[in-house]
């Protein structure tokens, strides 16, 4: 995967860095402190460390460590109830710099009024999104993904709204906003209107997703650009990645935004006064707030930056496609009960004799072991690729990233070749009873994770129920079977994933050959694992315990002798 | 028969025992579809400290429960997951052995009705054989490992508590009310239907209609001298006016909490008294039409409370689903099964998505929470009816025949009125 990927030079360098102590990249705890306290705001410090699941390609190591700095201005006339946060992710690279030269001007040009009502939290982190999940545990003092730090000393009050910051260069050609945050939440869509306003009476070119909105609705371009946003949206937000430190400030009920300056080859060039004069506009405009902001859309999509499609609009479409699976559970029961009292006729003649075997036929009891096969590999696949990696790395020349990221793939594909012969309780009258009544369990066990994950992430419960119900709806024994088992394979969870990296990279503009999709995709299967391990991403569990155990039932059901 | 049993509880105990090593332990004792206001564990330890502390449990609004708990966890308060799991077990056993002395009443009183040719000629396959009734025992025990049960162990003073352990906590006489009815000792099913149903104010099945009005009081008289005698300052009102008026407003499974939460003071008592009688209301006309079945006439009173009582939890509602095995016969008869099943199973898995979805993400409100309550309400409301319809059209096909024809001779159908 890398050059480190090598575990013996891997652990050269270590050995190497160890020797001359000094880490790779360090944030200025220091010099940022003492500029904080020299602008004038309360400054503290937090550390932290985290013990990763195992080590990825940004974080050669297993142990991540920081500091975070934050200075406080406390509002002149106001009793620090509510705070507002600027914040700006450091990486283990400088190329937030600029972001932290802005802040710091900021901080000073806010320093000198008199109008807030809010108190202001101006906080640097280092490890972009670990330090702000350890700042944001510790603030709202909640241990929800095992990270270890130190408690904070300053507080500030509830935090009303934050905004993150992106700069790499000094000059920008425009202000790009992502909204997409941990698990598809999204802000409240007042908080992306109020950056719009703001752009606007600045001056300033804002887009989304890098491109200008379109100017032209009537002709084809403008819908069809619309669509392109709409569906680069719905993958990012399924996809259940924080994109910018704001996805981690949400889960806490705090609208956030991550604002990133883009410097592409446009002609005119904003310099850093117009992003700091939007800045100060928004933070004048959320300082005016007398309570949370909740009475705009809190679940929509983006064909555009100023257009929104409401959840009344698009919630139908997946209620139509849930409907699917619960019409064809209703036939399956039909064909069962038919099937029942087909057989119980010839035994109705009067007189004693002896009554036939309860009318439950296939019982439950015969559903059970399927049931708990294909949980129990779904279990497998969520435990063990990290509970293994040790013995893989010892046996396999791989570094435990790939590692982790190959058990996966091979418990998956094991659980394709698994064969399941749970008939031996069906009758003899009906042998079609057995799939039948395992098909009708598992399309109401797909319909309800559909359902409550539709519920929750809208864009990752819409894309997997395209993709699955057709095929669970379709697989039975007879018929083609080939077939079927092409479309079964081609929707499986596993598939759905790599489909939409393609998709995605489409739509981008900048497709993908077969091999650069394939190592996108083993990195996309590590990053899921780590930012479920990390920072509470959920969508790692549900794939693996929720949604692969019920496509292993379909390809039991489809393999049914 | 013991083996499986053995196992079951067994297996039963285990879980327990992981799920309260395990991180989900506090996760799920401060769920709201677990715990209620009157039957939390945490409101217990609060009235055990206050009561260190010399200050009456009944002072503040934290304590609902009734003298003898705090007695009894005074004591047991550092094994109180032992005690849980060992009073879960129990009811297991106390069940197993009273759905067997249940079947073969059954049996027996089937005997003889067909001795008496009291039966319709062609009833033969409605007629129940040992061999079917053989597991239906062990199916009710297998109560003890309905995932609800588990929550309500972790949480709160559990669903069912042994008869011989003086605990008045709704259930426990289900197990004790089917051994005495059978056994025809009234006087044993008076003392455990009184001292065990209080706190709530919710008679349990019941059909001597002299115990009705002190069951609707709440209080069974012959306990009355046994908390005389526990503890003198009894309030007889904390516990029992609790249940009664209603006024925690903590959302729950049930129906009380969103009405009363918007509703102005001036109309509260009116309502109340509304929603309370719907618990009692259903006693007499069914005591009267079933009186010659009362456990099936108990299995619905049970199920009616755990729908209407002010403050219900999954584990009332596991507890009637642990009688589902002894109707097992009346499955040909149900007609909305499979929808109702799917409402239920959809009900409990929405509860938590929506409750996140209200209290936690902020996209959504009490309405949608309530929705799901609601309609979880009306899926156990069609359900129970659903069984007592098909219980009815049991009865009346084995005294008047299984086909039946009309005047004319076409084939008939039975419709119920």
């Amino acid at each position: 995967m890398g050059l480190l990927s090598d575990p013996v030079r891997r652990r050269a360098l270590a050995r190497l860095v160890l020797r001359l102590n000094a880490p790779l990249w360090a944030l200025p705890v220091a010099w940022l402190e003492r500029t904080m306290r020299s602008v004038g705001l309360e400054v503290y410090t937090q550390s932290f460390s985290r013990k990763l699941p195992f080590p990825d390609e940004t974080h050669e190591r297993y142990m991540v460590s920081g500091t975070n700095v934050y200075g406080i201005l406390r509002a002149p006339r106001a009793a620090s109830t509510e705070s507002l946060v600027l914040t700006v992710p450091c990486g283990s690279d400088s190329t937030n710099s600029q972001a932290v030269g802005l802040l710091l001007a900021l901080a000073a040009h806010f320093r000198g009024q008199i109008y807030w009502a809010k108190d202001i939290i101006f906080l640097v982190t280092e490890h972009d999104l670990l330090g702000t999940e350890a700042w944001l545990e510790a603030y709202h003092d909640v241990n929800v993904t095992g990270m270890q730090s130190s408690p904070l000393q300053g507080r500030a009050g509830a935090i009303q709204a934050a905004v993150a910051l992106e700069l790499s260069s000094d000059v920008v050609t425009s202000l790009d906003v992502a909204v997409e945050g941990l698990n598809g939440q999204l802000p409240n869509l007042d908080l992306l209107n109020l950056f719009q306003t703001f752009c606007q009476k600045g001056g300033l070119l804002c887009t989304l997703q890098g491109k200008l909105q379109p100017q032209d609705w009537t002709s084809l371009d403008g819908p069809l650009q619309g669509l392109q946003t709409l569906l680069l949206m719905v993958l990012r937000q399924a996809s259940g990645r924080p994109h910018g430190s704001h996805g981690l400030f949400l889960r806490y009920r705090v609208e956030a935004l991550t604002l990133r300056g883009i410097n592409s080859f446009r002609q005119y060039k904003y310099d850093l006064v117009a992003v700091g004069k939007a800045l100060e506009g928004m933070f004048r405009k959320l300082n005016h707030l007398l309570e949370r902001l909740h009475q705009s859309f809190f679940l929509y999509l983006l064909p555009a930056l100023s257009r929104f499609v409401s959840i009344g609009l698009y919630m139908p479409a997946a209620g139509f496609l849930l409907l699917v699976l619960g019409l064809k559970a209703l036939e399956l029961w039909m064909q069962l009960h038919e099937a029942e009292v087909g057989v119980e006729e010839p035994g109705g003649a009067p007189g004693p004799s002896v009554p036939l075997p309860p009318s439950q036929g296939v019982g439950l009891a015969s559903l059970v072991a399927p049931l708990l096969i294909s949980q129990a590999m779904g279990l497998a696949l969520y435990v063990l690729p990290v509970l293994g990696q040790h013995v893989a790395t010892q046996h396999f020349p791989v570094a435990e990233a790939e590692a982790v990221v190959l058990t996966l793939l091979a418990i998956y594909a094991a659980g394709l070749a698994l064969p399941h012969n749970t008939h031996r309780v069906v009758s003899t009258q009906a042998p079609d009873r057995g799939w039948m009544a395992l098909k009708l369990v598992a399309l109401i066990y797909l319909a309800l994770q559909l359902g409550c994950i539709a519920l929750t992430n809208f864009s990752l419960g819409f894309l997997l129920a395209t993709t699955m119900v057709p095929a669970a709806a379709l697989a039975k024994p007879h018929g083609p079977r080939t077939l079927y088992a092409a479309l079964l394979v081609l929707t499986s969870p596993a598939a759905t994933l790599l489909g939409s990296l393609f998709l995605w990279r489409e739509l981008q503009e900048a497709p993908l050959s077969l091999a650069e999709g394939w190592q996108l995709f083993l990195a996309a299967l590590a990053q899921g694992v780590l930012e479920h391990h990390t920072y509470g991403a959920l969508l790692f569990p549900l794939l693996s315990l929720g949604l692969y155990p019920c496509w292993l039932l379909f390809w039991n059901v489809l393999f049914w002798k | 028969m013991a083996a499986p049993l053995a196992l079951v509880l067994v297996v039963a105990v285990t879980v327990r025992a992981a799920l309260f090593r395990s991180s989900l332990a506090e996760f799920i004792s401060e769920r709201v579809e677990v715990v209620s206001p009157l039957s939390s564990w945490k409101r217990v330890v609060e009235g055990l400290s206050l009561l260190d502390l010399g200050v009456s449990p009944y002072s503040g609004a934290v304590f609902h429960e009734t003298p003898l708990i705090i007695y009894l966890f005074h004591f047991l308060i550092d094994y109180a997951e032992l005690v849980f799991m060992i009073t879960d077990a129990l009811t297991a056993i106390a069940l197993y052995f009273a759905i067997q002395d249940f079947n073969k009443v059954v049996f027996k009183k089937q005997k003889l009705l067909l001795e008496l040719d009291q039966y319709a000629p062609d009833v033969a396959e409605l007629i129940r054989t040992p061999m079917e009734m053989r597991y239906i025992p062990l199916k009710v025990a297998l109560l003890q490992c309905f995932p609800q049960c588990y929550f309500s162990c972790l949480s709160d003073i559990p669903v069912s508590v042994p008869p011989y352990l003086v605990c008045p906590r709704t259930p426990l006489s289900p197990p004790a009310a089917v051994h005495t009815c059978e056994n025809e000792e009234q006087g044993l099913l008076d003392l455990f239907l009184g001292v065990c149903h209080d706190v709530c104010g919710k008679p349990s099945g019941n059909r001597l209609p002299l115990l009705l009005p002190s069951q609707l009081l709440g209080f069974h008289p012959r306990s009355l001298w046994l908390y005389c005698w526990v503890s003198p300052d009894f309030k007889l009102s904390c516990a029992v006016k609790e249940g009664l008026s209603v006024p925690d407003l903590t959302p729950n499974i049930g129906l009380f909490w969103y009405f009363f939460a918007e509703m102005f003071e001036h109309f509260s008592l009116f309502f109340v008294c509304v929603f309370q009688i719907n618990v009692f209301f259903y006693t007499i006309p069914l005591a009267i039409k079933l009186k010659e079945h009362p456990i099936f006439f108990m299995f619905i009173q049970i199920a009616i409370i755990a729908i209407f009582k002010s403050y219900p939890t999954v584990g009332d509602v596991a507890l009637y689903m642990a009688f589902f095995p002894v109707w097992n016969h009346l499955y040909r008869f149900l007609r909305n099964i499979f929808v109702l099943t799917c409402i239920i199973i959809v009900c409990s898995l929405l509860f938590p998505v929506l409750w996140h979805l209200w209290i936690y993400a902020g996209s959504a409100n009490s309405n949608f929470f309530y929705a799901i309550t609601l309609t979880f309400n009306v899926g156990q409301i069609l359900l129970i009816s659903d069984y007592f319809y098909a219980f009815l059209r049991r009865e009346y096909y084995l005294t008047h025949g299984l086909y039946l024809t009309a005047k004319d001779g076409t084939e008939a159908m039975l419709v119920l009125k």
